[in-house]
């Protein structure tokens, strides 16, 4: 054991001292190699982290949202089907909630708008996400003014803006009471946009959602669950495309690489010639082709990986954001939360080293059985 | 089909696996034809020099194999939040037909590399190369495995639909069940225990016996076999319940999550190593009859032995003082 193992630390000595001797031509490989692995791997830490970070923000989501569906489109719900649902067995609250969107002409963004009265908000108050404000300039304090259903400008008094470390929920989010929300939007007092209902028991959501569409066939029940998976599935279905459209890279790779293992130069020839006239045999030459394809691989795998971690996680991922979260005029200034798992690093080592190793055992091998003979007079 | 980097990878090491495999079958079959130890010719010479793409060729295969198998139970557990009802890897090997299939075709493809490596390496001790026939033979046998592999993980993954209710972990090996699965759970605590206990005893028995005095070896692995299967029962009906401390979690995929560290990962490579090493010394007593071999294998058998014993050992101890530890009792 020690013996064989000494006698691989030896032709990883040399294997090393070979590379370092053409460095230069080295160099390139090893660079191409990892801005596959950074390209690579920044979308899995991309996507990986958006869906822990929708994780995290949808764990407080309401179990189930009830919405009220006319000519297959969402309309306001009666407040009178709360009672009804709050006597199913196993609910344990329902909560009417008032939200809407707001088009704003001056810098053409969409606003969330909400109605609501916990938060202690008096007539003409208003709290404005951070994205608003930095759009609109304005700061706590000051007048705000929109214009409502009827064309007519309201104005507001910013009370608060929301803290900027909630930014992923609040960036274009505006609260004002209810009253004021019904005034601007002209909206029926005797309706609210959903209900938020709350399940004692997580495996009865979805008996409770079936017994609602029993008692009003006109609503639909949307499951936590439901939107957890689908927000999943989008950027599971981002992060596959991107590979998908990568892989044309990846292939070019792969030539490349079969092409380098396989032209010799010269020098290589005469380098092998010379060691297997020493006495070393195909399978010692074999173990220097593997050396230094592994030598390669690592070198090139760490520094793609390191870059792709700090593109991702020091900054904020400049090169693949756009592509992967999608845009809105105010979107949200986030720092996602560094999270890199064995998956994914073994999905990386399958789509980079794999291939790379699998295009070069053949070329190593014709190189490893040349005659050393002919080997030395070439 | 769930398009995620994960799936995409795993078919690309199954169909880049397959792909060398059928290129090695190839060289076999060449091989098989035209090997004639005693000729010099140039034909004979670079069949001579492919044998040893062809170890090469089955070496990366190994590490690509035992990469593949992990990620794929860790995919199959990471994707059970799109299927209602799956809770793990249980549920979502459950989704279609092609999950548990390709699971148990993988495993057996990954112990079918180990084996080969095996006798490949006792054959690269000697110059005649005396099992040149028998091991080129098992090639041809394992690339179609390998094509049926990439067909089954294909068919799975490309018949994915998230949504579709499936038998969750807990519905799947919670006993009282007409599922093979279920019929291994609901096994009585006792008689499981004893069976493993019984089996590895004699397997650290016959590899103690093989690592000193080189007889025992086909007992070895025989003994090492009822072992792995012994292991896997005893995990789902007994083990698990005393690493999860629940009387009714059954299921031998959790034992790979975060919340018990991972130790699943640990209990099965040992298995694997385990039960590897004592068949690949049972493998290698035949051989011991051609003379050339009769004197390489003996010590080649005593390692496997020793990595067997270890193996089994260690995981021996490590389920004990799970259940000594736990604050679940019967």
């Amino acid at each position: 054991m020690t013996c064989w193992l000494n006698r691989q630390l030896n032709i990883l000595d040399y294997t090393i001292t070979s590379l370092l001797r053409r460095w230069w031509k080295n160099l390139s490989l090893i660079f191409i190699y990892s801005v596959l692995v950074f390209v690579i791997g920044s979308v899995m830490f991309f996507t990986r982290a958006m869906q822990r970070e929708a994780k995290l923000i949808l764990a407080d989501a309401p179990d189930l949202v009830i919405q009220r569906l006319v000519a297959g489109r969402h309309d306001p719900i009666p407040l009178a089907r709360a009672e009804k649902i709050r006597s199913i067995r196993g609910v344990s609250a329902v909560s009417p909630r008032l939200w809407g969107y707001y088009f704003d002409r001056i810098n053409g963004a969409n606003y969330t708008l909400q109605g609501a009265d916990d938060r202690g908000l008096l007539p003409g108050d208003i709290d404005i996400g951070a994205g608003i404000a930095r759009s609109r300039k304005i700061e706590a304090g000051d007048i705000f003014s929109l214009t409502d259903s009827n064309a007519i400008p309201q104005v507001f008094q910013v009370r608060k803006l929301f803290d900027a470390a909630s930014d992923l929920l609040t960036v274009d989010l505006m609260i004002m009471p209810t009253e004021d929300f019904q005034s601007f939007f002209d909206f029926p007092a005797d309706r609210a946009t959903d209900f938020a209902v709350s399940v004692r028991n997580p495996r009865e959501i979805a008996t409770v959602a079936g017994k609602i569409v029993e008692l009003f066939p006109d609503s639909r029940p949307i499951m936590k669950d439901e939107i957890l998976r689908t927000y999943a599935s989008i950027f599971d279905w981002r992060g596959g495309m991107m590979i998908v459209m990568v892989a044309m890279a990846v292939l070019a790779f792969v030539i490349f690489a079969w092409d380098r293992a396989s032209g010799l130069s010269a020098a290589e020839r005469h380098e092998i010639g010379i060691l297997k006239s020493i006495g070393w045999d195909t399978g010692d030459v074999l173990s220097l082709k593997f050396w230094e394809g592994a030598v390669i691989s690592l070198t090139a795998f760490l520094a793609g990986i390191l870059a792709a971690y700090a593109h991702i996680f020091l900054m904020p991922a400049p090169f693949f954001s756009h592509a992967l979260k999608g845009w809105a005029v105010l979107y949200p200034s986030f720092r996602l939360t560094p999270y890199v798992d064995f998956s994914q690093v073994a999905v990386l080592f399958i789509l980079t080293v794999l291939p790379y190793l699998a295009a070069t055992i053949v070329p190593s091998w014709l190189a490893a059985s040349v005659d050393p003979d002919a080997a030395m007079r070439s | 089909m769930i398009f995620n980097p994960a799936i995409i990878a795993l078919l690309l090491s199954s169909t880049a696996t397959a792909g060398l495999l059928v290129y090695a079958a190839v060289i076999g079959i060449q091989v098989l034809h035209g090997w004639n130890p005693l000729s010099g010719s140039e034909g004979q010479l670079l069949l001579e020099r492919k044998t040893s793409l062809v170890s090469t060729i089955l070496g990366y295969l190994l590490c690509f194999h035992l990469v593949a198998l992990m990620l794929f139970i860790h995919t199959a557990d990471a994707l059970h939040p799109l299927f209602t009802g799956a809770m793990c890897a249980a549920g979502t090997l459950n989704v279609n037909g092609f999950g548990y299939p390709a699971l148990l075709l993988k495993l057996f493809n990954t112990l079918a590399a180990g084996l080969w490596l095996i006798i490949n390496h006792a054959d690269n001790q000697v110059h005649d190369f005396p099992l040149v026939r028998p091991k080129y033979a098992a090639l041809i046998v394992m690339a179609p495995l390998a094509a049926l592999e990439t067909f089954l993980v294909a068919g799975y993954f490309t018949g994915l639909k998230a949504n579709v209710i499936t038998s969750c972990c807990g519905s799947l090996f919670g006993g009282d069940q007409g599922t093979f699965a279920g019929g291994i759970a609901s096994l009585p605590p006792m008689p499981a225990t004893a069976t493993f206990y019984a089996a590895a005893f004699v397997t650290l028995a016959a590899a103690f016996f093989v690592w000193r005095w080189g007889r025992g070896a086909i007992l070895l692995a025989v003994a090492g076999m009822i072992t792995f299967l012994a292991a896997l029962v005893a995990l789902i009906s007994v083990f698990s319940l005393y690493i999860y401390e629940i009387p009714t979690h059954h299921c031998p995929f959790c034992l790979l999550q975060k919340e018990y560290n991972g130790i699943g990962y640990l209990l099965y490579s040992l298995l694997l190593v385990g039960s590897v090493s004592a068949a690949g010394s049972g493998l290698l007593q035949p051989a011991r009859k051609i003379p050339s071999l009769g004197r390489t294998l003996p010590s080649l058998q005593k390692r496997l032995a020793l990595a067997a014993f270890f193996s089994i050992a260690t995981f021996t101890l490590l389920v004990t003082l799970k259940m000594m530890t736990s604050s679940f009792r019967f």
